[in-house]
């Protein structure tokens, strides 16, 4: 009970993608019918088309003239494991160390053989923020590469990407890695802003006088300490919040919510077993075992998922800590080179990063509807249609925030009046879509979870025989993401 | 006027109430379905779902019509077995209901036969507060007056916290009292404190502070966009969630009783204890007394009608609220907060059509208080504004008052940190005319005095666009003269702002004889974008509201130089109606002001314009006594202290300038007659001369324009806090001369002509109707 005494603490305490969740137990997906979604049923939530089905290579290469080819040569993640647990005495820098060293592992890749490091993190350890170059130091990098840390909410890594893709499109680096850390085991807890510049006046204070005046001048008030970010700053709404409204705004119900985020479980848990989630290295924590699964991901039944009490809109919402994702800690890494270089070091590569684009519109109405906006603006751009999409990853925040987007991807009424279109572009078929399991089930380190989700395309894409997938991903402050993908010949 | 309706206005001086009995139909009304417009209801789950929606107006009444379909209505659900419960929902997006149609009240000709319509709808609420079947009302939008009181009449309450939402019992600033069971249960649901303070002040209270009142259960957000439109989707998502509770409720899975805290519980025995009640009724009365001045009726009737409830019984107190309610509907105090009312709604209005072009840029120049204040409340409506000075230092000084204005606002959590920043983005401060190539509207707010005036204007001009109107905001000097450095006379226009400009109400827009009309709509259009209550006059020597007011200051000063020191003087005042004294009037208005103003109208109108003598007020300026800008005026303004202190050297000056007091006309009711005749003469020659239109305007101005901010005061228990303007118990000269009797007046004035001469010779116009009884302002 303690801990998710604790769990709900920190649940209202971060706004980022959170919810924790204490369900364990059967794996039953069953069909529950009648569900009033807009054109999802329980039936299309079955399991993954066999991928004979496929017919891909009749279609065309989306490479432009002009444009340098860009792979992403392989990707890898530390386990992804809910805060407080393993990783619970390390340091933002030590999770990403993990996952760069276990890039260089995976890869082979020589140490000087890397131009330049970009890396994403949300919430920043002070001791460490450019954690980027940090972690590369200690992950053994030349101390003659570069690093820089970006931080864009949920979409951090996605950001670590296309600086690396920008970098080397531009012809100034030919390798690149990138990646992102979120560590929320441990997040910086300040004083209170009085009692800052208390302190703060204490280091300039000359004589023994002035600092007992100050030190007199200290209120029991004074001592209270500030959380990091309850909140959207420029709207003082949590996330949850948000999320549930978005999710009524839509009509989602609560049934379709949990339904879903079962379907995640129920999904992540067989790609889990099936040895589908190659991207996880195994990490030796210092002082603790070996971690090499995920920790999150636990299949319940509808029944159980139905007692959980609304988590943020009390007591009608309907976004409750199992239809969320849950704080979590881990860290992600991808290796990115143009093609050229790639093929010359003798690599072969997973997938090329073609068209991205990023997103933003209102931060309080519409805070987490970014790949409504992003995907039609990214398929645009390549041509294509989501028809020709084979493999869809998007970030699971929350499932009525999933649920919110198909919704408005599927209504020509929203497409026009919000976002100037003339139709809609249509919801991606629920069995090409994100078929390993999501955030809700892998877990949420807010800026790793990028790079998780375009290795994964990249991976799904080779087993399916798939050509083209789509990445596309919510963040806070109202923005949003998507990049396609498109498969390497095998 | 048959189909006035009470609108629900931002300002907060809104709308009215009062359930409509509707003596004539019974509750057991058949089911015979007669088409019906007004409400409509279907079954859901067992859950009767009753939408209201007056189809010939933008916001629900309680009229004769409402009413008796919402009777039918609710007998219908009453005799159906399948319906567990009910839920009542308005299908508009800004109104729940906004109180009823006053007119009802006004075609009554006897208290009584206003009490009889009253006792039929506290029997309608009675009968729904004992309802088999549990109410709830689902509230999205204004619950004001008589909605309120019918949403306390259910079982449960849920409100969406939408910044529309808004409830209140508004009754006492129209002189009314909450007749329909408000005074009886608004006690019980929310502690006697906050009771008083909800219906002694008519103040409008959000959902979020309403649901801490425990006058709403439960709270929905509102949401964004989705299927539908917003509005749309969260008025159906507000009925989902309220068909849930009334499901919740029929099954007695949702208890309607709040668990209470430990400081309720201790609230609640203190309560119960009589003495405890009697010192709290006590106190109460007397903040009344000592704020109204016994001038309103209503708020002793509002005590009156608490007390009996509680300590009589509900059967005595429904009987106080309703016999009570008939004598305030004819009282003239009533009758004339009523008239004010719909004259102000009347001034919200654009009599001059929609302007050529919209104004989407605007610049002010001058970032003094007056220049700044127009900025501020110009670009919180989401305007881009420029900001031009001469000096870095006063334009600093006047971004940050624009700051300041709206960062009280976040601390009062009116506007979060970041729509602040987001408005203040709209602001751009600078000492060059950069920019003006692309304004729509220059407003200028620089130094009172006609060559700077026309430099100005000489230099704006050559750096606007030809579509762009020049307003000038200044308080005396006539706009024509301002004009005749103009070009383009014909989009030249006054605009005569009040300070300070985020408070006051009223805007009065001067128009020449060559302003053109449509320069008239675009400067009218503006100040209702900035929220003003407008009034439109002609173009003189202190148009209309300066020219009433400078004669009774003059007055004032020779009443001061009479011996009447600045505290009784006050207290004169405000015993008449006045929120402000008039020594404090001066203070506020700045003595230098006017001094400035009474030398300039004196030089206009001549010894008419005489009283005091002005080598006071230039004596004053001199020393440094500028009034409470400058810290003296005729009282000292320290930093903390509460009690105001008479500044001794301006005690000095008014010695050095001693008048002998005529006895005939220095009682206290002469020094009252003697202020108020003054003002109430200029005003009706102004009506005489053309400046004002009519009378409607002359009272709005002169209620709106001439009050400051009353005195905030009182303990937590009991702030009793009138808003009410100056005249509003009279409301206005015009309404003043109308229920006083202007052969009354004129008899006074006469008198006063002996002693003091031409200052008090009535004009034509009053002369006129103190002939003709049967001669009216108002019909």
């Amino acid at each position: 009970m303690s801990l998710s005494l604790i769990r709900t603490v920190l649940l209202t305490a971060f706004s980022f993608c959170s919810a924790a969740r204490s369900l364990s137990t059967s794996v039953h997906l069953q069909a529950q019918g009648n569900v009033s979604g807009v054109m999802l049923t329980c039936e299309k939530w079955k399991m993954p088309i066999p991928f004979s089905q496929y017919n891909s290579k009749s279609k065309k290469t989306l490479a432009k003239p002009g444009v340098k080819n860009i792979v992403l040569v392989d990707g890898v993640r530390t386990p992804f494991l809910q805060s407080g647990t393993t990783y619970a005495d390390l340091m933002p820098h030590d999770l990403a160390r993990a996952a760069l060293q276990g890039l260089l592992n995976r890869t082979g890749l020589p140490k000087d053989a890397v131009d330049y490091i970009v890396y994403g993190t949300v919430i920043q350890e002070v001791k460490t923020s450019n954690v980027a170059r940090e972690a590369a130091l200690g992950a053994g990098f030349s101390d003659k590469t570069p690093a820089h840390t970006v931080t864009m909410a949920c979409i951090s890594s996605n950001q670590a990407m296309t600086t690396a893709v920008g970098l080397i499109a531009a012809g100034q680096c030919d390798a690149v890695v990138a990646g992102g850390v979120e560590f929320m085991s441990d997040v910086p807890i300040r004083h209170s802003r009085k009692m800052r510049k208390t302190m703060l006046s204490l280091n300039k204070a000359k004589t023994l006088g002035a600092r007992l005046s100050l030190l007199g001048s200290i209120r029991l008030a004074h001592l209270s300490p500030e959380l990091p970010a309850v909140a959207e700053f420029s709207t003082a709404e949590t996330m949850g919040h948000s999320a549930d409204r978005l999710a009524a705004a839509f009509g989602v119900s609560r049934l379709e919510q949990d339904e879903f985020a079962l379907r995640s479980h129920t999904l992540a848990k067989k790609a889990q077993d099936g040895g589908m989630l190659s991207d996880v290295i195994s990490f030796k924590v210092p002082g603790r075992d070996i971690v090499s699964k995920d920790n999150g991901i636990r299949p319940a039944t509808m029944e159980q998922l139905a007692k959980l009490k609304p988590a943020f809109i009390k007591p009608h919402g309907t976004v409750t800590a199992a239809n969320s994702s849950f704080l979590t800690d881990g860290a992600s890494a991808v290796l990115i080179m143009s093609e050229e270089k790639a093929l010359a070091m003798g690599y072969k590569p997973k997938a090329y990063l073609r068209d991205f684009v990023y997103v933003s519109q209102d931060p309080k109405d519409q805070l987490l509807l970014g790949p409504t906006y992003a995907t039609p603006k990214v398929l645009e751009k390549s041509g294509l249609t989501l028809n020709d999409i084979d493999v869809f990853e998007f970030h699971e925040a929350f499932a009525g925030q999933i649920m919110a987007n198909l919704k408005a991807m599927e209504s020509d009424w929203f497409a026009q009046t919000y976002m100037g279109r003339k139709t809609k572009v249509g919801a991606p078929p629920m069995e090409k879509f994100n078929t390993w399991g999501g955030s809700l089930s892998l877990g949420h380190p807010f800026a790793a979870t990028g790079c998780r989700l375009v290795t994964t395309v990249a991976h799904r894409l080779q087993k399916e025989g798939g050509q083209y997938g789509l990445v596309a991903a919510c963040a806070a402050g109202g923005q949003g993401h998507a990049m396609v993908i498109e498969a390497y010949p095998q | 006027m048959a189909s006035v309706r009470l609108l629900v206005t931002r300002s907060g001086c809104t709308a009215l109430k009062a359930i409509t009995g509707h003596g004539q139909r019974s509750l057991s009304v058949s089911s015979a379905v007669l088409a019906r417009t007004h409400v409509s209801y279907e079954v859901k789950d067992n859950v009767a779902v009753v939408r209201i929606n007056d189809p010939t107006s933008k916001v629900n009444t309680l009229g004769r019509h409402m009413q008796a379909e919402l009777v039918e209505v609710i007998n219908e659900i009453w005799g159906n077995s399948a319906v567990k419960s009910a839920v009542l929902i308005s299908s508009k997006p800004g109104s729940f209901i906004a109180g009823a149609d006053l007119n009802m009240f006004q075609a009554c000709k006897t208290a009584e036969e206003v009490s009889y319509l009253l006792q039929a709808g506290q029997k309608m609420f009675e009968q729904i507060e004992k309802s088999p079947i549990p109410f709830v009302a689902a509230i999205n939008g204004s619950c004001l007056g008589g909605g309120l009181e019918f949403a306390i009449a259910c079982q449960y309450r849920i409100a969406t916290k939408s910044k529309k939402t808004i409830l209140g019992t508004p009754e006492v600033m129209l002189g009314l009292l909450p007749g329909a069971g408000g005074t009886q249960r608004l006690p019980k649901m929310v502690g006697l404190p906050a009771a008083f303070d909800m219906m002694l002040t008519g103040r409008n209270i959000k959902a979020d502070k309403a649901k801490k009142m425990g006058l709403v259960h439960q709270l929905v957000e509102p949401l964004g966009p989705g299927l539908k439109s917003a509005e749309e989707r969260t008025i159906e998502y507000l009925e989902e969630v309220a068909v849930d509770f009334a499901k919740g409720l029929a099954d007695k899975k949702v208890t309607v009783e709040k668990k209470k805290g430990l400081m309720q519980k201790v609230q609640d025995f203190v309560m119960g204890l009589p003495p405890v009640r009697k010192q709290i009724y006590k106190t109460v009365h007397n903040k009344v007394m000592k704020q109204s001045k016994g001038l309103y009726p209503a708020p002793l009737k509002i005590i009156e009608c608490v007390q009996t409830g509680i300590e009589k019984g509900n059967a005595a107190g429904y009987l106080s609220e309703s016999e009570n309610f008939g004598k305030l509907a004819m009282t003239s105090v009533s009758r004339a907060l009523i008239g004010l009312f719909y004259g102000q709604v009347a001034c919200k209005k654009n009599h001059f059509g929609q302007p050529e072009r919209e104004v989407k840029k605007l610049a002010v120049l001058g970032a003094g208080l007056m220049g700044a204040g127009i900025a501020q409340v110009t670009i919180d409506k989401g305007v881009a504004t420029i900001l031009k000075d001469t000096t870095e230092e006063g334009l600093a000084r006047g971004q940050q008052q624009v700051y300041k204005g709206l960062n009280d606002k976040t601390k009062k959590k009116s506007l979060t940190t970041f729509e602040r920043d987001r408005i203040m983005s709209l602001l751009s401060g600078q000492l060059d005319y950069r920019g003006f190539e692309n304004a729509d509207m220059v407003i200028e707010a620089v130094f009172e005095d006609l060559s700077i005036k026309h430099k100005v204007v000489k230099e704006v001009e050559a750096v606007i666009p030809p579509h762009c109107i020049f307003a000038t905001n200044t308080s005396a000097l006539p706009i024509k003269d301002i004009a005749a450095a103009s070009k383009r006379p014909e989009k030249l226009i006054g605009m005569h702002y009040f300070s300070p400009v985020d408070k006051m109400q009223l805007l009065e827009i001067i128009t020449t004889s060559k302003t053109s009309k449509d320069t008239t709509a675009s400067a009218v259009a503006v100040g209702l974008k900035q929220g003003k209550v407008i009034i439109v006059v002609g173009d003189g020597p202190g148009f209309y509201t300066t020219r009433c007011l400078a004669p009774m200051l003059a007055e004032a000063v020779r009443a001061l130089q009479e011996g009447v020191g600045p505290k009784k003087l006050d207290s004169l005042t405000t015993g008449f109606g006045f929120p402000v004294g008039a020594a404090t009037l001066a203070d506020e208005v700045g003595i230098d002001v006017a001094a400035h103003v009474a030398e300039d109208l004196g030089k206009a109108f001549g010894t008419r314009f005489g009283g005091g003598n002005i080598e006071v007020l230039k004596m004053m300026v001199q020393k440094g006594f500028k009034g409470r800008k400058s810290g003296k005026g005729c009282y000292v303004y320290g930093a903390k202290s509460k009690e105001k202190k008479v500044n001794s050297g301006a005690e000095d000056i008014l010695k050095s300038f001693k008048l002998t007091a005529p006895p005939a006309v220095s009682a206290d009711e002469d020094i009252q007659y003697r202020l108020v005749s003054r003002f109430v003469n200029e005003a009706v020659l102004c009506l005489q001369e053309g400046i004002l239109p009519d009378p409607v305007q002359g009272d709005i101005g002169a209620v709106f324009g001439l009050g400051f901010p009353p005195c905030l005061g009182g303990n937590k228990i009991c702030k009793v806090n009138f808003h009410n303007p100056p005249f509003s118990h009279i409301s206005g000269p015009f309404r003043f001369v109308d229920s006083y009797g202007a052969d009354k007046l004129v008899q006074k004035m006469k008198h006063f002509e002996e002693a003091y001469g031409n200052q008090f010779t009535p004009c034509q116009l009053l002369l006129d109707h103190a002939k003709d009884s049967s001669k009216r302002f108002h019909k």
